[in-house]
C-alpha cells in the first residue's frame, strides 16, 4: 500500500479514499431510506384509526433530553476527529468514549419512551400512525445501537494498533455516520415531534 | 409434530411432489459428485471464497441462466394452461403461484444477476482496473443474491409459493387473503437479494468514479461503463425504497402492523405507490445496461465509432432522472384523479424522447458501416424494430384515458414482454456471446448461435404478438382460464406454439455451450471480434490481475487507436501488483442470512434471534480482522504474461 503523507491519515492510502467515497454513497442510500420512512410517516400521520394521535402521546421532556444528548455527541465526535488530525491519540479516545456514552444515554431515554408508548396503548399494532411512528424511530434507534458497537470496536482497535491509516480511516467514517444520524434526528425532532405537538 | 406442520405444502399436487424428489436427487448428486471427484477443496478455494470480479461475474452468469430456465418452465406452464379454453392442467391456485414466481424469478433473480454478471466481468476491464473498489463486498453481494434466490426457490416445496403476483399488492398480499407463508418468502427473499444489489450499486459507483485508467476522463468512458455507472446510481436511490417497503410489508404480515391493511388507518394504495417508486426505476436498471451492450456491439460490428456519444450519455442521464417520475402510470385506473394522471402521462411519454434519440444514434452508427452479421449483431439489429413496437405500445398505455381500456389485459402483458425480451434478454444473450471469448477463451459456435437467434426471434413474436389482439378484445391477464365462447382460443393456442419455439431456441443455446466447449478452437487470440474497448487489450482468459501494466488512455477508443494508429497503450514497466485476499466470510454470512430469512418466513423466533446475532458477530470479526491482501511479484507476472502470450499469438 502506498501512503501519501501530504494528506490527512484517513485519506492517505488509495483504499482509504475509496472507503470514504463509498461511505458517502452509502449515506446517499441511507438518505433515501429515511426519506421513504418520512414520506410514509407524512402519509399516515393522521390515520390514527381507533388509536391516539401524536399530540396525545408526545411528551416534550424526554424528547428534549434525547435531542440534547445526541446533538452534543455530534459535537464531541467532531472534537475526536480534530484530535485525531493533530495526532493526539488519548484525547481522541476520550472524546470517542464521551460520544458513545452520550449515545448510550440517548438510547436509554428512547427505550424508556418506547415502553411508555406501548404502556399507554400506542403499540405497533394500534394504528397505521403508531406503526410508522415506531418504525421510523426504531430504524433511527437501531442505527444508533449499531453505531455504539461499531464505535466501541474502533476504540479497541485504536487502543491496540494506534493511529494508523487503517484505524484513522475507520474512525473518520464512523464520524460521518454519527453526524448523519444526528441530522436524521433533527428531522425527526422537527417533523415528527414538534409538528405532532402543534 | 405440530411444529413441523407449518412446512407442509398448502396446495399439494403430483407435480410438486415430483419436484421435491428431483430437488433431493439433484442435491445428493452434487454432494456425491463433489466428494467422488474430490472437488470440495477446489470449489471452496477457487469459487466460494473468491473475491475476483471475473469469477464473481461468472457465478452470477451461471445463476442467472439457471433462474432463466426456472422462470422459463413457469412461462411454459402458463402458456400450456391457457392454450385451450377451460383447460384443467393447472387450477387457479397453481396458476396464481406460477405467474407470481415467473415474474419474481425473471425480474429479480434472472435479469438482475444477468446484468450484474456482465457488469462484474466487463466494467473493471473496460476502465483498466485491477478489480472493483470493494472486492469482498462484491462477493457478499453475489452470495446474498444467491441465497435470496435459493430462499424463493424452496418456497414451492416448503410451505407454499407466493401467489399475490410479482407486485404483491395489498390487501391481497395481507394475512387475510394470503394465508400461506408464500408472501413471507416473497418479502424476505427479495429483501436479502436487494441488500446485495444495493451493496453492488455502491461498489460500482465507487469503482467507476475512482479507479479508471490514467487519462480516461468521464466523457472518454466506453458506453457500457457509462450505462453501468448510471444504472448503479439508480440502484442506490431506488433500492432503499424497496428495503423500507418490504420491511413494512413484513411487519404487517408477521407482527400485525397496519401499514397496508384496510383497518386502523392502514392504506393499501401506499404499497402500490412505494412498490412502483422502486419498480419503475427498476425497469431502467434493467434496460440501461442493455442499451450499453448494444452500443458496444453495434459500434464493433459496424466498424464505426458510436454515433452521437454525447447525446447517448445525455439521454441515459435524462432517462434515469425521468424514471423516478412516472411510477403512477402503473395504476392509472386506481383513483388518483385526472390531474395526477395527466402529469404522469406526460412524464411517461417524455421518456420516449431520449429513448428515441438512442435508437436513431444506433441507426446512424450502422449507416454506411461495414456491418458484419455475427450472432451478437443479429440480436442488436433484431432488437431495434421489436423494441420499437414495445415502445410505441408503451406510449399507447401511457395515455391515461386510453389506459382504462388496456389496463390489466393481455395487451399490457404483450407490451412489457416486447420491451423486456428484446431489451434485456436479447441484450444479455448478445453480451454473453460477445464477451464469451474473453471469459472462457473460445467463441460460441456462430452457426448454432444463428439458428438459436432465429428460433428465439420468431418464437418470441409468435408468442407475444397475438396477445395484443386478445388483450384489445378484453382477455384479462392473470386469469387461469377463459370460456370457448370468448373466442380467445385460437390465438392463445398460437401463442403456446410460439412459446415452444422460443423454448427450442433456448435449448439450442444450451447445446451451443456444450458443443463449443468441446469443439471450438482455443486459438483465437485476445481480440477475436476486432473490437474497440480496453477489455480486449488483455489476454483471454484474463489473468487474475487483469492488466500487467495499467493502460494509459487519451481517447474514447484508445484500444482502437492502439491497433490502427500505433498509439502506445501500455507505456509503464511491470511493477509488483497488490491484490485482495480470498475470504470465506461473504459466503458464510450469506448462508446465515438464508437461515435468518427462513426463520422469519415461518416466524421461528429463536433461530431468527440467533442468526441475527451471528450476522453481527461476523461483522465484528471482519472489523477486527487484519487483512492487507497479497502482492504478485514482477517475476510471477512476467511468467504469466509469457505463458499467455505464447498460447495466444
Amino acid at each position: 500500500m502506498k501512503t501519501d503523507h501530504s494528506l490527512p491519515l484517513e485519506y492517505s492510502t488509495e483504499q482509504n479514499q475509496l472507503n470514504i467515497l463509498g461511505f458517502w454513497i452509502f449515506i446517499g442510500a441511507e438518505i433515501m431510506l429515511f426519506a421513504t420512512l418520512f414520506a410514509t410517516y407524512f402519509t399516515l400521520a393522521n390515520r390514527t384509526g381507533t388509536g391516539p394521535a401524536g399530540s396525545e402521546i408526545f411528551e416534550i421532556t424526554p424528547v428534549l433530553i434525547e435531542t440534547f444528548l445526541l446533538l452534543t455527541s455530534s459535537f464531541t465526535i467532531g472534537l475526536a476527529v480534530h484530535a485525531m488530525r493533530i495526532g493526539k491519540k488519548n484525547a481522541m479516545l476520550t472524546f470517542f468514549v464521551i460520544t458513545l456514552l452520550l449515545g448510550l444515554g440517548f438510547l436509554g431515554v428512547e427505550i424508556y419512551e418506547f415502553t411508555h408508548y406501548v404502556h399507554i396503548g400506542a403499540g405497533l399494532q394500534t394504528s397505521a400512525f403508531t406503526a410508522v411512528l415506531l418504525t421510523t424511530l426504531g430504524t433511527h434507534g437501531a442505527h444508533v445501537t449499531l453505531g455504539l458497537f461499531w464505535g466501541l470496536f474502533i476504540i479497541l482497535q485504536v487502543k491496540k494498533r494506534g493511529l494508523t491509516p487503517g484505524t484513522a480511516n475507520k474512525a473518520f467514517i464512523f464520524s460521518l455516520y454519527w453526524h448523519f444520524l444526528d441530522i436524521v434526528w433533527i428531522f425527526i425532532f422537527s417533523f415528527v415531534y414538534l409538528k405532532g405537538m402543534m | 409434530m405440530n411444529y413441523f406442520d407449518r412446512f407442509a405444502i398448502p396446495n399439494p399436487s403430483p407435480a410438486i411432489y415430483a419436484a421435491m424428489v428431483a430437488i433431493g436427487l439433484t442435491v445428493i448428486a452434487i454432494v456425491v459428485g463433489l466428494t467422488y471427484f474430490k472437488k470440495w477443496g477446489y470449489i471452496w478455494r477457487e469459487w466460494l471464497t473468491t473475491v475476483d470480479h471475473k469469477r464473481i461475474g461468472i457465478m452470477y452468469l451461471v445463476s442467472a441462466l439457471l433462474m432463466l430456465f426456472r422462470g422459463g418452465v413457469d412461462a411454459l406452464m402458463m402458456r400450456a394452461q391457457t392454450a385451450i379454453p377451460d383447460n384443467a392442467l393447472l387450477d387457479a391456485q397453481h396458476y396464481n403461484e406460477v405467474f407470481t414466481t415467473h415474474g419474481v424469478v425473471m425480474i429479480i433473480f434472472m435479469a438482475m444477476p444477468f446484468i450484474y454478471a456482465l457488469m462484474n466481468f466487463v466494467v473493471p476491464l473496460q476502465i483498466g482496473a485491477r478489480d472493483v473498489a470493494f472486492p469482498r463486498l462484491n462477493a457478499l453481494s453475489f452470495w446474498l443474491f444467491f441465497m435470496g434466490a435459493m430462499l424463493l426457490n424452496i418456497s414451492f416445496v416448503v410451505g407454499g409459493s407466493p401467489d399475490a403476483g410479482w407486485t404483491s399488492y395489498f390487501p391481497l398480499a395481507g394475512n387475510d387473503f394470503s394465508q400461506s407463508v408464500g408472501t413471507n418468502y416473497y418479502m424476505l427473499s427479495i429483501q436479502i437479494a436487494g441488500i446485495g444489489t444495493l451493496i453492488s450499486g455502491i461498489n460500482f459507483i465507487t469503482t467507476i468514479l475512482k479507479m479508471r485508467a490514467p487519462g480516461m476522463k468521464l466523457m472518454k468512458m466506453p458506453m457500457f461503463t457509462w450505462t453501468a455507472f448510471i444504472t448503479n446510481a439508480i440502484v442506490v436511490f431506488a433500492f432503499p425504497v424497496l428495503t423500507v417497503t418490504l420491511l413494512m410489508g413484513t411487519m404487517d404480515r408477521l407482527f400485525g402492523a397496519n401499514f397496508f391493511t384496510t383497518t386502523n388507518g392502514g392504506m393499501d394504495m401506499l404499497w402500490a405507490n412505494l412498490f412502483w417508486i422502486w419498480g419503475h426505476p427498476e425497469v431502467y436498471i434493467l434496460i440501461l445496461p442493455a442499451f450499453g451492450i448494444y452500443s458496444e456491439i453495434i459500434s464493433t460490428f459496424s466498424r464505426r465509432n458510436l454515433y452521437g456519444y454525447k447525446s447517448m450519455v445525455a439521454s441515459i442521464v435524462i432517462i434515469s432522472f425521468l424514471s423516478f417520475l412516472v411510477w403512477t402510470h402503473h395504476f392509472f385506473t386506481m383513483g388518483q384523479g385526472p390531474l395526477t394522471n395527466s402529469i404522469f402521462a406526460i412524464t411517461t411519454m417524455a421518456i420516449a424522447v431520449p429513448t428515441g434519440i438512442k435508437i436513431f444514434n444506433w441507426l446512424f452508427t450502422m449507416w454506411k458501416g461495414k456491418i458484419k452479421f455475427t450472432v451478437p449483431m443479429l440480436y442488436a439489429v433484431g432488437f431495434i424494430p421489436i423494441f420499437t413496437i414495445g415502445g410505441v405500445t408503451g406510449v399507447m398505455l401511457g395515455m391515461a384515458s386510453a389506459d382504462y381500456q388496456y389496463h390489466n389485459t393481455m395487451f399490457l402483458v404483450a407490451h412489457f414482454h416486447y420491451t423486456i425480451i428484446p431489451g434485456v434478454v436479447f441484450a444479455m444473450l448478445a453480451g454473453l456471446t460477445y464477451w464469451w471469448p474473453k471469459m472462457f477463451g473460445f467463441k460460441l459456435s456462430e452457426r448454432i448461435g444463428k439458428w438459436a437467434f432465429w428460433f428465439i426471434a420468431i418464437g418470441f413474436n409468435v408468442t407475444f404478438f397475438p396477445m395484443f389482439f386478445t388483450g384489445l378484445n378484453g382477455q384479462a391477464r392473470r386469469m387461469y382460464t377463459y370460456s370457448e365462447a370468448s373466442g380467445f382460443g385460437p390465438l392463445n393456442l398460437l401463442s403456446f406454439g410460439g412459446a415452444l419455439v422460443l423454448a427450442a431456441g433456448f435449448a439450442l443455446i444450451v447445446y451451443n455451450v456444450y458443443y463449443s466447449t468441446r469443439y471450438a478452437s482455443r486459438n483465437i487470440g485476445s481480440d477475436p471480434w476486432d473490437a474497440r474497448t480496453l477489455e480486449w487489450a488483455t489476454h483471454s482468459p484474463v489473468p487474475s490481475y487483469n492488466f500487467a501494466t495499467s493502460p494509459k488512455v487519451d481517447s474514447i477508443e484508445a484500444f482502437w487507436d492502439h491497433k490502427k494508429n500505433d498509439y502506445p497503450l501500455f507505456k509503464g514497466e511491470v511493477e509488483e501488483i497488490h491484490m485482495p485476499n480470498n475470504s470465506g466470510i461473504p459466503f458464510i454470512m450469506s448462508c446465515i442470512f438464508f437461515v435468518w430469512g427462513f426463520s422469519f418466513v415461518f416466524s421461528m423466533w429463536i433461530p431468527a434471534i440467533i442468526t441475527t446475532i451471528a450476522i453481527f458477530v461476523l461483522m465484528a470479526y471482519r472489523s477486527f480482522e487484519k487483512d492487507d491482501g497479497h502482492h504478485i511479484s514482477v517475476k510471477e507476472i512476467e511468467e504469466t504474461e509469457n505463458k499467455l502470450r505464447g498460447g495466444n499469438k
